[in-house]
């Protein structure tokens, strides 16, 4: 997934999109923010400058499934590895106690299995990017609205964690209709409902190995960029943005008189 | 001294006997008592013959249970399929079945049938890649259920409310399908063919 952070306006229609599509309902009180749960969250940054040089980006954050460097070689499931096989796992994945979720190699998407999760937490913790949403309440549906649920992705109970899947369910209806019609799956078969959700087409999605894919050739961009790349996660959503302050900024870059100051008052050298 | 040489006490070969009789009784009506206070059952609400209808289609299991376009299984066929051979206002057959049968579809209403094979909410099954990709024949995991010429009762787990068919048939539940049809068995097949075993691919 390649997302264009020039072009994202901050609407939110990816993360509404997201959270109909999969299920996720509305809590009592939903200002609670860090207990509620919103699969794809939009998050907002500023260069923090004053009023005229002000400029701001959205980030819309998905799960960045992460593959981490060492399983696989480049043919096999992706392309870039991190060389330090002691930094590379899918930090939640190496985490969790019950073997609730994986990463698949054929597909590069991390799963979660909420019905194996016994919600203990630790990939919510392990997680960089805070992808991962724990269940601290069971969804109080309104009468009636269960039977407007999507029977295709199940729905969680109190207890459990959950997170973005890339709209799984949706490549297995997409394998499904093209086991039937002998032929494979298309780039345009299996796109996620935030993809199509987005109103200024800033989401791009597709095979990052597929050269015919439009994302294998957005990734290749000077402007394109990762969240938190220096930590060997190797995520597989992308952004893209010419602005580079954006850029550094998505890499926690700290600037060389914060880095000093950081230095000075004891912190880690 | 004497109460420790009574509890030495030889045991006669009566006590054994009584004892192996005791155990297998025991065994006996522990085998018995729980699948009975286990799974309740349920009747279908109406009969079917499997059998009688395989003779008069000619695309076996596929005549009546198809999949969709867009590649899902419909499963168990709705009312329409049926009327495209019970067209007419007149039952076919005689059976009590037929006329019950009749009801529903004077009414136009489905029928609504219990599903030996439902899995769980979380549980996705493609019948295309098992049945279509894979070449799998349906008796592999549906056993002889089209070579029925009744509907057995289906029972469900009290606790759970899952078919029974989904755990086993047999006491110990060790089988695999047609008569046990679990995530271990699902995992299995896949391993011993080289599918893949992430989990996402069965689940959802």
């Amino acid at each position: 997934m390649v997302i264009d952070v020039d072009k994202c306006t901050g609407c939110g229609a990816c993360s509404v999109a997201c959270m109909s599509e999969n299920n996720v309902g509305v809590l009592e009180d939903e200002t609670e923010k860090i207990r509620s749960i919103t699969w794809l969250r939009v998050y907002q940054i500023d260069n923090g400058k004053a009023f005229p040089e002000t400029e701001v980006a959205f980030f819309p954050r998905p799960c960045m499934h992460c593959q981490g460097g060492a399983s696989g070689s480049p043919g096999q499931a992706f392309f870039q590895e991190d060389t330090d096989p002691q930094e590379a796992h899918t930090p939640c994945v190496s985490v969790c106690p019950a073997i609730a979720t994986d990463y698949d190699d054929a597909t590069g998407i991390v799963s979660q299995i909420t019905s194996r999760c016994i919600g203990c937490r630790y990939c919510v913790a392990a997680c960089p990017y805070h992808a991962r949403y724990f269940n601290w309440y069971d969804v109080p549906w309104p009468q009636g609205t269960p039977r407007g649920l999507s029977p295709f992705v199940s729905p969680r109970m109190r207890g459990v964690v959950e997170k973005c899947t890339f709209c799984y369910p949706r490549l297995q209806r997409a394998k499904n209709k093209a086991f039937l019609g002998g032929g494979k799956v298309g780039e345009m078969d299996y796109q996620t409902a935030c993809t199509e959700a987005c109103p200024s087409g800033a989401i791009t999605f597709g095979q990052l190995q597929n050269p015919a894919h439009k994302v294998h050739k957005l990734i290749q961009s000077e402007f394109a960029f990762r969240l938190l790349e220096k930590m060997g996660t190797n995520p597989k959503v992308y952004y893209m943005s010419k602005r580079k302050w954006v850029r550094m900024m998505a890499d926690n870059h700290l600037s060389q008189a914060k880095a000093t100051q950081a230095a000075a008052s004891g912190g880690h050298k | 001294m004497a109460t420790h040489q009574q509890g030495k006490k030889q045991r006669s070969r009566a006590d054994w006997l009584l004892l192996v009789v005791g155990l297998i009784l025991g065994s006996a009506f522990g085998f018995w008592i729980t699948p009975t206070i286990l799974y309740a059952e349920k009747p279908q609400p109406l009969q079917f013959n499997h059998k009688l209808h395989m003779e008069q289609v000619d695309n076996g299991c596929k005549s009546c249970h198809k999949f969709r376009e867009d590649g899902s299984f419909s499963g168990i066929p709705g009312i329409k399929s049926c009327k495209n051979c019970h067209s007419g206002d007149e039952p076919l057959g005689n059976t009590p079945a037929e006329k019950e049968f009749m009801k529903f579809l004077k009414a136009d209403k489905p029928i609504p049938w219990q599903v030996y094979a439902r899995q769980a909410d979380n549980v996705f099954f493609s019948h295309a890649a098992h049945a279509e990709n894979a070449g799998l024949e349906c008796t592999r995991c549906h056993g002889k259920h089209g070579e029925s010429d009744k509907l057995r009762p289906y029972e469900y787990n009290r606790l759970t409310g899952y078919s029974r068919d989904i755990w086993g048939r047999g006491p110990i539940g060790l089988a695999g399908p047609p008569d046990r049809m679990k995530m271990d068995d699902c995992a299995k097949c896949h391993r011993d063919n080289g599918v893949n075993q992430a989990c996402f691919v069965c689940h959802k």
